[in-house]
């Protein structure tokens, strides 16, 4: 056990200051500590993605990130996704289009394409299903989840089309 | 009436009833990050509780010291088999009438099994616990390979069972056999495989491999002193079981037992079973007095609950030279590892695997399967599938092939020759089951059309051309499946689980303003049965599906049922609801009668309410009817509106499918490419199109995974080596083939509603078209028979040894 430290983290836009030891991982303090349980725990070895949050504009697996790495970081969880307006169109595009079933997977998967819709607004199948490769689903065979997320590209386009 | 009034159209449509691609209700959740998981629950001054796990395959325990452990500031109990022997809880039952242990007592016989159970106030403090536990091991020799595993001077593994020549399945006839199960007459066969004209024998073997869902099982215990309630919440696909077990175990009377399903993140059959770490849990709950909660990492998921499959298959097929099946007799060595348990219905320690001969009209069979301990995991648990079917189903699907290979002839036609007709139907078959129903031929022909089978065929014999030109690298598989699956257990007369027989059931509640709730026997783990099963109701009983809520999972409010696995939850819970929401419109007939002032005899049923015959504009809606229920005082009828239905199926249901991959395979790497892959499923009655599509994306997708890399590998001295997903092939988007779906649909006779479940099929189906796809494009070389999973190295293996690389 290591001496505790003191951690900022901005979460879905509220500051939380937090005790934690230096081996204390992300993914705990934001379950245990903080309440947030949207992101999941499924290997603990990065590959599945089921803890995928948004860390300071990047996609990371908060079960492999420290919360001392994460000190003074803007974060953002399935929670701080949707608006004022009710949930975002990656929500509503998954639901739409049958993109979860067990919904285990799914604020990850979720909260990853947010982020690959921002690093690549008019992504191709392809790129697509390149881009969600750090993130497993079990239950979905992914087409669906593909489907959902051209969907929401489309939609957020056409919106920004628009304006 | 005016222009407002809906027409019959908006009502049915208003219904969002059976055949509708209904919206999931469970996803405004889930997509919010609002599912309710068991790692979600947090109770005050809950405690954490983790395992110390055995390194070695097979070892004695010598001694265990806690001490340290104990020590450490923030842990609370450290128990072992010691702790766990003064309650008899040191072993416990396992689904398949074997016992296991709970903790090593004396010795391990699986590299991660249980030895400690460390309780402590953090998850961390746990883990470090767990490093202070000094356990002294005495290696003893390993065995891994089920054959060897039945030599004479074979080590003995079950030492608790030494000199006990009889098992929960009859004689056992060595020290690490388990049983031998036989069905179908072996004479006739062997008489039949005797004067055939043509006959194929193969070894077939279907690897270990993992359900892998990707929530990993896990509990929280909550015993209450003061009332002397226990409370579980866990990953359980099968809750009413669970508290039957636990109540057993315990003592505790079952009523002071809830045990409670929370949302579940996939189950595949991991989730079926009864493991150490939820008897450890309760018992540290009873003993501390406070909630402990354990869940699994991954490598624990993988190394100890739950492997599937796992069967090594030898089989031999007759038949004519004209392709007509005589005969096909199978022996199955099947590896269980070190404890029995399977999570098979009582009577079938080989689960149903007698439906081996699959969609063919084979006149004579026999099946012997001997069980045998091995140092690995126990499990054997149906992995997306009903029990052994899909073993099953690639077995018969290997044969066939290996049979047109024998016969020269194309497997498309062997496989049309020998289905079963639809005249036939209800169909007797060789092994004892009677197949409700079937069009196979209609739907083998639409797959070939669809996919233009004889445009591949010519395609291929192009490509083999220009590969022996040396004009390509590439070779193209044409991978072919004709399943039949029996799901939907089962009849109570043959099975049950730990003696409760395998019926389901649901309870309809209507509230007075028109809206419902029902609870079921079953737990959705991503079907969607909020969704499915108030569809079915919708249908019944005339409320909007988007009034009707739907409840699973704890025992405390669903009525008993036997748990959602095997693809039972439609054949059985299914037919429960449909059966229950007809005695509510029972009753409801008799209120509308009362009110319209009419004989009951004079009403019919018209989407959403009872109309006078002839007069339909004189009618009750469902909700006034439900509200009259309520708020009349009715001659001889009581107030209230409700039903409960207990459904004990008279038979199996049968669903099918064709399903065709096309796969193109580098002969110089062993990469593959998933060109196509066609699904065409029957499972009679659809319910909801858009969640059978997802079922069969998902389902085919873990067929990819077994076939083309997943599995549960060991070294030769027990060690794991895919204990992790660096190893353990979960397949990403960017591998995983694009499918289509398509269908026909086959009511079935003897089902309420005439379903037959889904979710398995696509597992069950996929394997062998995937594998079949790699076996037919190396066919033309001499290829018979490859083990799966057919990775890259494997695959570039069989080029090597059929000579391909020059």
């Amino acid at each position: 056990m290591g001496k505790k430290m003191q951690v900022s983290l901005t979460v879905n836009g509220e500051v939380h200051e937090v005790l934690a030891e230096p081996r204390e991982l992300l993914i705990h303090t934001l379950r245990e500590k903080l309440g947030i349980t949207g992101p999941h725990i499924g290997c603990e070895t990065s590959h599945c993605g089921a803890c995928t949050v948004d860390m300071n504009g990047r996609s990371v697996k908060a079960c492999t990130v420290f919360v001392a790495q994460a000190d003074g970081a803007e974060i953002t969880t399935i929670e701080g996704l949707g608006g004022p307006d009710g949930l975002h169109v990656l929500q509503r595009m998954f639901r739409e289009h049958h993109g979860l079933q067990c919904g285990y997977c799914t604020p990850g998967m979720i909260t990853r394409a947010h982020r690959l819709l921002q690093e690549n607004p008019q992504p191709t199948e392809e790129e697509v299903r390149f881009g969600m490769a750090g993130n497993l689903c079990r239950c979905t065979g992914y087409q669906n989840i593909v489907k959902a997320i051209m969907a929401a590209a489309a939609e957020m386009n056409a919106k920004e089309a628009a304006e | 009436m005016n222009d407002l009034t809906p027409t019959r159209e908006e009502r049915i449509a208003n219904l969002k009833g059976m055949g509708t691609s209904r919206k999931r209700v469970e996803d405004v959740r889930f997509t919010q990050g609002k599912g309710n998981y068991v790692d979600d629950i947090k109770l005050q001054g809950m405690l954490f509780g983790d395992f110390v796990r055995s390194p070695y395959a097979h070892a004695r325990v010598k001694s265990i010291n806690a001490d340290a452990a104990r020590a450490l500031p923030g842990v609370v109990a450290v128990l072992t088999a010691a702790d766990l022997a003064p309650l008899n809880l040191h072993w416990m039952p396992t689904l398949a009438g074997d016992k296991q242990m709970v903790l090593a007592d004396g010795k391990v016989l699986f590299q991660g099994q249980e030895v400690a159970f460390v309780v402590a106030t953090d998850r961390y403090i746990a883990a470090d616990a767990i490093e202070l536990v000094e356990v002294d091991y005495e290696e003893l020799p390993v065995v891994v390979d089920p054959f060897a595993a039945m030599e004479p001077d074979a080590p003995v593994l079950r030492e608790d069972l030494n000199g006990i020549m009889s098992g929960a399945h009859g004689p056992r006839r060595h020290h690490n056999h388990i049983f031998l199960w036989e069905t179908g007459d072996k004479a006739a066969t062997e008489e039949a495989l005797g004067a055939a004209e043509v006959v194929a024998e193969e070894m077939v073997y279907y690897h270990r491999t993992h359900p892998c869902p990707l929530e990993t099982c896990g509990c929280v215990a909550s015993m209450d002193k003061v009332n002397g309630k226990l409370t579980v919440w866990g990953t359980f696909q099968a809750p009413h079981v669970v508290r039957t077990v636990a109540s057993l175990l315990s003592g505790i009377e079952e009523h002071n037992i809830r045990v409670v399903s929370p949302d579940i993140g996939g189950g595949f059959g991991n989730k079926v079973g009864v493991y150490p770490g939820y008897v450890c849990s309760i018992v540290a709950s009873i003993v501390t007095g406070k909630p402990v909660k354990w869940v699994e990492d991954r490598m624990d998921n993988l190394m100890a609950t739950a492997f599937a499959r796992d069967y090594w298959m030898k089989g031999r097929i007759s038949a004519t030279k004209e392709g007509k099946i005589t005969a096909l007799r199978c022996h199955v060595t099947a590896d269980h590892g070190a404890f029995d348990a399977c999570a098979d219905p009582t009577k079938f320690p080989a689960g149903f695997f007698h439906i081996c001969t699959g969609s063919y009209d084979i006149p004579v069979a026999y099946v012997g399967v001997d069980g045998v301990y091995t140092n690995k995991a126990p499990g054997g648990v149906a992995y997306r599938c009903s029990f052994r079917v899909t073993e099953a189903a690639y077995f018969i699907e290997r044969m066939i092939e290996v049979l047109a290979i024998e016969l020269g002839m194309d497997a498309a036609e062997l496989r049309r020759i020998n289905f079963i007709r639809k005249e036939q139907f209800p169909y007797q078959s060789a092994l004892g089951w009677e197949y409700d129903s079937g069009d196979y031929h209609t739907a083998w022909d639409k797959a070939l059309a669809a996919v233009d089978y004889k445009g591949l065929r010519e395609e291929q014999a192009q490509r083999i051309a220009d590969f022996k030109a040396g004009r390509t690298r590439k070779l193209l598989g044409i991978g072919l499946t004709h399943f039949t699956e029996i799901v939907g257990a089962g009849p109570v007369k043959n099975c049950d689980i730990l003696g409760m027989g395998m019926f389901d059931s649901c309870e309809i509640r209507i509230h007075p303003t028109g809206s419902a709730i029902a609870r079921l026997g079953t737990i959705s783990q991503g079907q969607g049965h909020a969704t499915t099963f108030a569809q079915i109701i919708a249908s019944e009983i005339g409320l909007s599906a988007d009034s009707i809520t739907v409840e699973e999972g704890d025992t405390d409010t669903a009525p008993y049922g036997l748990g959602t696995y095997g693809s039972r939850s439609t054949p059985v819970a299914g037919a429960a609801t449909a059966l229950c929401g007809r005695k509510i419109r029972a009753k409801a007939q008799m209120i509308a009668a009362w009110l319209l002032e009419v004989h009951e005899g004079d009403l019919e049923w018209d989407v959403d309410r009872f109309q006078v015959k002839g007069a339909p504009e004189r009618f009750k809606t469902m909700k006034e009817i439900a509200y009259a229920a309520y708020n009349q005082a009715i001659p001889g009828i009581e107030p209230g509106l409700e039903a409960v239905s207990y459904y004990d199926p008279p038979n199996m249901t049968y669903p099918f499918g064709a399903y065709i991959a096309v796969m193109e395979i580098d002969v110089d790497t062993g990469e593959h490419e998933v060109r196509q892959f066609y699904a065409l499923d029957d499972c009679g009655t659809r319910i909801n199109p858009m969640v059978i599509e997802g079922q069969v994306h998902g389902g085919a997708t873990e067929g990819y995974a077994i076939a083309m890399g997943q599995e549960i590998a060991y070294d030769e001295i027990g060690n794991v080596k895919t204990g992790t997903l660096m190893d353990f092939f979960l397949p990403t988007a960017w591998e995983t083939p694009h499918y289509t779906t398509d269908h026909t649909e086959t009511p079935s006779p003897h089902h309420p509603i005439g379903a037959k479940g889904v979710g398995e099929s696509p597992n069950v189906g996929s394997v062998p078209a995937f594998s079949n796809a790699v076996h037919d494009a190396f066919r033309a070389f001499g290829l018979r028979q490859s083990h799966m999973p057919h990775d890259h190295w494997r695959i570039w293996k069989i080029a090597r040894d059929l000579g391909l690389h020059g």
